[in-house]
């Protein structure tokens, strides 16, 4: 399985101009991602730490502000090599939710209130293919009967769903054309757990059916736990660890993100745990050297001037850490352990 | 055994009276559709009580839609209760109306709500609130004295005023004016906070953060917290009690220890198991059923969980289960109501999770 997304030391930035003060906010700074054909991505972090943008950047659905200053995202799809910034308007038209497609957090405010939810599936099917109404109805409702939701969401309006229904309609309403790259934003995010559950169960067989890939962002570690074959950490508008679930997770090496996940409350102790003390920089203007090291418990001076390499630490495992790299080359115990 | 008696049997026995007493509250709503009106009861026949001899952090927990919120606004004199009484320090607050009994009662008792940008208006200074609270209030005796005594309440929630004077709340993170509006409710340095979903628009990060201040309010201010939230994990971790709420019924409550190590309730049951766990042995491997319509649940004549309950029998189809005591906490289900058939029981019984 080849790379079916990549990106090469992709920067973009928020520009702004008022009353003659420019102000640059780097929210994506310098990030290469090869996302792997058929693989769950999922992409972690505080809120502020440009994963939205990100996201807004992979999907070609950005505008001024926010700009591509350097670096190049480039698609693998339908045999093709396409990089996103020769691609024509149409071009991307085209490929947007029949190839690329997007779920989006609010599913509240993305289905239309005043029209049944089989209208809204024929509206968005129509835009693509050629059926009548007869047929999108009879495809919507094959699609439905597949994911398991009840045939009487079609005649219904979205306010007479419950949340956790609305949401996988909006699910639904993203996949149906088989797109082969789907990216779902935050979406779980705002819904209680058993809703949740249904929603991560509901991803997992849309992926699963037609092998497609996803790209999950959350901030929420518990989801990536389940669902993601591999996490990419972000902090501050850079990948700051990469390696597969399994790794992150019992062997996180940067500092970062051995706090997200020793911050997670869980049912197994009620002793007390340690928030992240302090708070995500500001990116119009980031802390200089390694971008963490103002929160750092292990920073030293190297951190506050130089910014780290992301380094291979062991196979497919990156971390950009001095501290890690230091005591790889010593080849000694972990500071922290 | 009815539901007084076993909420009372469940606690432990004070002179005092209690800080916050809530008996049988019931909230119904009429919905019209054309001519057919229906009501659906929003809280049905909710009983808790909060002592007043030590303070507590008391967890209501339950999916979107079950009452939470119903309940908190209520406690809070910001929705009428349709049946119940509700008393404050023995002084019965359904109404709260008369002035003079509204500024006692906020006094005593302050909420903390989600969205903090929500309850702040983004054109006045951040700290004016503040200041507004403590002479509105009369807790400073002139303006000068405020000042400081706003310093005090800030490093409560780990703040200075030199970090926020002057401030618009865009200016400040999500988990700062959190503080910030929690900061606020201490002002009149009340007995009670009612937090609704303080932490859900936070990240996970600043969440601990927030969560580690309400169990050192208890501790060092002696406030007790109700603390509305659909995160059963800091449910867990903060909580010194807990009710499962489900469709304006309470399903389970007593000590969160109990409920939560070990939940009886089938709804609790696969509240617990639905929590992501981030060790990969403990994926799902189960589907879970979820509920359509919100309202048909509501509307349902039984047992409104025989919807969705792994262990449903005959019975709960069409009558309501009572609540009854059982290993230190009260659970509204047949599974463990004596009266039911045993043997059909032990069938059914789900297994312990």
């Amino acid at each position: 399985m080849g790379t079916i997304i990549e990106t090469n030391n992709l920067r973009a930035y928020y520009i702004t101009k008022a009353y003659g003060v420019e102000r640059t906010v780097k929210a994506v700074d310098d990030i290469t991602l090869r996302i792997q054909e058929g693989e769950v991505y999922g992409i972690a972090g505080e809120s502020g730490c440009g994963k939205s943008t990100l996201l807004r950047i992979l999907l070609g659905a950005y505008q001024p502000p926010l700009t591509v200053v350097g670096g190049e995202v480039i698609y693998h799809l339908e045999g093709e090599t396409m990089n996103a910034a020769d691609m024509t308007e149409e071009q991307q038209r085209d490929m947007k939710w029949r190839t690329i497609s997007y779920i989006p957090q609010g599913s509240m405010h993305v289905l239309n209130p005043v029209r049944r939810i089989r209208d809204t599936f024929h509206d968005f099917i129509s835009a693509h293919r050629d059926v009548t109404k007869k047929e999108s109805f009879q495809l919507t409702a094959d699609y439905l009967r597949d994911l398991g939701l009840p045939e009487k969401v079609m005649a219904s309006y979205p306010h007479q769903l419950s949340g956790g229904m609305r949401q996988r309609v909006t699910i639904a309403l993203a996949t149906i054309l088989w797109p082969k790259l789907i990216f779902a934003d935050e979406p779980t995010t705002a819904l209680d757990v058993v809703v949740q559950r249904g929603v991560i169960q509901m991803l997992k067989d849309v992926q699963q059916k037609e092998g497609s890939t996803l790209v999950l962002i959350t901030h929420d570690i518990g989801v990536h736990a389940n669902l993601a074959d591999r996490i990419g950490i972000l902090y501050a508008g850079k990948l700051v660890e990469e390696a597969d679930t399994k790794t992150i997770l019992e062997n996180p090496r940067h500092p970062y993100t051995r706090y997200l996940i020793e911050s997670l409350p869980s049912l197994d102790s009620r002793e007390e745990r340690l928030a992240i003390p302090g708070r995500p920089p500001a990116l119009d203007r980031p802390p200089s050297g390694c971008r963490f090291h103002e929160r750092c418990p292990l920073a030293q001076e190297v951190c506050k001037t130089i910014e780290p390499a992301l380094i291979e630490i062991e196979p497919k495992h990156f971390t950009a850490c001095h501290v890690v790299e230091e005591e790889l080359s010593r080849g000694g115990e972990h500071v922290y352990a | 055994m009815s539901t007084r008696e076993a909420q009372s049997e469940g606690l432990p026995v004070s002179a005092q009276p209690p800080l916050l007493q809530i008996e049988n509250l019931t909230k119904v709503f009429h919905i019209r559709q054309g001519f057919a009106s229906q009501d659906f009861h929003a809280v049905d026949n909710a009983s808790i009580v909060i002592d007043s001899d030590k303070p507590e952090i008391f967890a209501v927990v339950g999916e979107s839609g079950s009452g939470k919120t119903t309940l908190a606004k209520m406690v809070l004199g910001m929705e009428s209760s349709s049946e119940g009484i509700l008393r404050y320090k023995n002084r019965v607050i359904n109404d709260i109306s008369r002035k003079e009994m509204r500024s006692w009662f906020y006094r005593e008792v302050q909420p903390v709500f989600q969205d903090p940008f929500a309850a702040f208006s983004p054109l006045k200074r951040i700290d004016s609130y503040l200041y507004e609270t403590a002479q509105n209030y009369k807790m400073v005796a002139d303006k000068k004295e405020a000042p400081r005594y706003i310093n005090e309440v800030l490093s409560a929630v780990g703040l200075t005023l030199a970090e926020i004077a002057g401030r618009y709340p865009n200016e400040l993170s999500g988990g700062q004016a959190q503080r910030v509006a929690i900061a606020r409710a201490l002002i009149t340095k009340p007995s009670l906070i009612v937090a609704d979903e303080p932490v859900s628009m936070l990240d996970a990060s600043l969440r601990m953060s927030i969560v580690n201040m309400f169990r050192k309010l208890k501790e060092d201010n002696n406030v007790s917290v109700i603390y509305i939230t659909h995160d059963l994990a800091t449910a867990y971790y903060t909580g010194d009690r807990i009710a499962v709420m489900l469709r304006g019924w309470i399903v389970e409550m007593g000590p969160t220890e109990r409920v939560l190590g070990n939940p009886l309730h089938p709804y609790t049951q696969n509240l617990k198991s639905s929590i992501p766990s981030i060790k990969s042995e403990e994926a799902w491997d189960e589907k879970v059923d979820l509920a359509v319509i919100e309202t048909d649940e509501y509307t349902r004549i039984g047992c409104k969980f025989a919807g969705r309950c792994p262990a449903v029998m005959d019975i709960c189809h069409d009558n309501v289960p009572p609540s009854v005591m059982h290993e230190g906490r009260s659970v509204k289900c047949f599974l463990y109501d004596d009266a039911v058939d045993a043997e059909k029981k032990r069938m059914l019984m789900p297994a312990a999770l």
